[in-house]
């Protein structure tokens, strides 16, 4: 089951462990990405803050960390392979885990239905 | 991630509905509703354009009709060199040239091809200046001009090395055109403004056509697998490939055409000791710099990494300066190199090739290198 927020991420739960990556909406509004600047590994990121920039041919884009927390690992393919984003965006081109400071803040994701009607009315 | 864009109340080029048929992404620009890019994306767009051919709709672009009231091209020709640093007066039947509108600083107010069409001269102007334009024409030309804009006209570009053959199987006296030549060709008997030109450093066509036929054209084009639909996107990377200069970023009013690098468009008759010497807007400063140089000069920048280092970005002489010596005006992912190429503007002394810079990028120094313009050669059909 993904997570979603309102600018278009999604995270994967695994205990108190949020894999996080852009969602097959986003990817194909930004078109082809040419460039993933991910988070360092132990950085800790506050809800809202700048995690991620994610970089199209025509522009580059600021990804939100989604929640609040430690970054524990990033996904190292995508410097070499950033379409990966556009091929797999909730699978092999995932961008960063986090480790929760506050598993609350979960509460204020969007579940799969609320994030569909977002998308549906653009 | 942040917002993504959304389309409002815009105006419709007379392909709107193919662009929507071809699944074209319509983003807002210039007050149009424009393709961005269909289905295959920007990446294979441009490659695709720069293998074999690409269709463009460049609808939005003002197509603007000049007519001497005399009755004679050469009062427009005049009348035109009042505002343009280049030789108008010269341009032979059937040619067209790059020139500049300058104002009074010596600044771009914007950058356009003009076309002898022998009983006119036609003017094509970019999206977001073309209402400004035709105010600025009217205001100092209407006393020996009619200023016409053509409204009901789409304007269609194939570019690629392989535009001439698809074009060719419609109407094969196009072999016969070299770069920068216009002439008037009947496609499925509806005649058309041609001219060899472009805007992605390939040789191509741009086609002045009625715009109820323009989509009845476009489809008999893209029958030709050779040729596929490219949107704005990709407009753009090839574009900046090719050196070329998007107005408004890397062309503005405090931007000279000396400091453009585009002093080629100023000819000896127009400067100090020629015939029709000066006497355009800020001809003064212009002049002046052609003999003594400018400070700053447009250059083509290589990032040395990975990142893509763009529009606004500051430009530093060592890494840890506090004041910038230089701004980039366009960057970004050239497909054809697989790695980001920028333009901007620096200080002559820091102008030579592989001087290395540093720019600024969501706060990080990043090194660059002075670079030589075109970053992909131009494969222009010169005669």
């Amino acid at each position: 089951m993904l997570k979603y927020t309102n600018d278009h991420e999604w995270l994967r739960m695994d205990g108190d462990v949020a894999t996080i990556g852009i969602t097959p909406f986003a990817q194909e509004k930004l078109g082809d990405l040419v460039f993933v600047e991910l988070p360092g590994v132990g950085m800790k990121l506050s809800k809202g803050t700048v995690a991620a920039t994610v970089e199209s041919v025509k522009a580059a884009s600021d990804v939100y960390a989604p929640v609040s927390g430690d970054v524990l690992a990033v996904n190292e393919k995508l410097t070499g392979e950033p379409g990966l984003v556009n091929a797999d965006p909730t699978g092999d081109g995932w961008l960063f885990k986090m480790k929760l400071a506050d598993v609350a803040e979960l509460d204020t994701l969007l579940d799969e239905r609320a994030y569909s009607a977002l998308t549906t009315s653009h | 991630m942040a917002a993504l864009p959304t389309t409002g109340e815009l105006k419709r080029t007379p392909l709107h509905a193919l662009h929507l048929r071809l699944g074209a992404r319509m983003v807002e620009f210039a007050g149009y509703e424009m393709p961005v890019q269909y289905p295959s994306g920007i990446i294979k767009e441009h490659l695709h354009t720069r293998a074999a051919a690409g269709l463009f709709d460049v609808s939005h672009m003002g197509q603007i009709v000049l007519r001497a009231r005399s009755g004679h091209l050469e009062d427009a020709a005049f009348a035109l060199e009042t505002l343009v640093p280049s030789d108008m007066l010269g341009l032979p039947l059937g040619r067209q040239r790059y020139t500049l509108f300058t104002n009074e600083t010596g600044g771009i107010l914007d950058d356009l091809m003009v076309s002898n069409r022998g009983d006119h001269f036609m003017l094509v102007v970019n999206a977001a200046r073309k209402a400004v334009d035709e105010a600025y024409l009217r205001e100092h030309l209407s006393d020996s001009c009619a200023i016409e804009p053509l409204s009901d006209r789409a304007l269609i570009a194939l570019q690629g090395p392989q535009a001439e053959s698809v074009l060719a199987e419609v109407a094969p006296e196009v072999r016969t055109m070299s770069f920068m030549d216009v002439r008037t060709i009947s496609f499925f008997g509806v005649d058309c403004g041609v001219s060899r030109s472009g805007y992605t450093g390939e040789d191509g066509f741009e086609i002045s056509v009625p715009a109820k036929s323009a989509e009845a054209l476009c489809e008999a084009l893209l029958h030709n697998l050779a040729m596929a639909p490219v949107g704005l996107g990709a407009r753009d990377s090839l574009r900046l490939e090719a050196g070329l200069c998007l107005y408004g970023s890397d062309l503005d009013e405090t931007i000279t055409p000396v400091e453009a690098a585009l002093a080629w468009t100023i000819p000896a008759v127009r400067r100090v000791g020629g015939t029709r010497a000066g006497g355009f807007p800020g001809a003064e400063t212009i002049l002046k710099q052609l003999a003594d140089g400018a400070a700053r000069r447009r250059i083509g920048l290589k990032p040395e990494g990975r990142v893509p280092v763009r529009h606004g970005a500051t430009l530093y002489r060592a890494e840890h300066d506090a004041a910038p010596v230089g701004v980039v005006t366009s960057g970004g992912f050239s497909p054809s190199l697989n790695a980001p190429i920028s333009m901007g503007y620096v200080p002559c002394d820091l102008a030579k090739l592989d001087t290395r810079l540093f720019a600024d990028v969501r706060g990080k120094r990043l090194p660059v290198k002075v670079s030589a313009l075109p970053f992909v050669p131009t494969r222009y059909k010169r005669s």
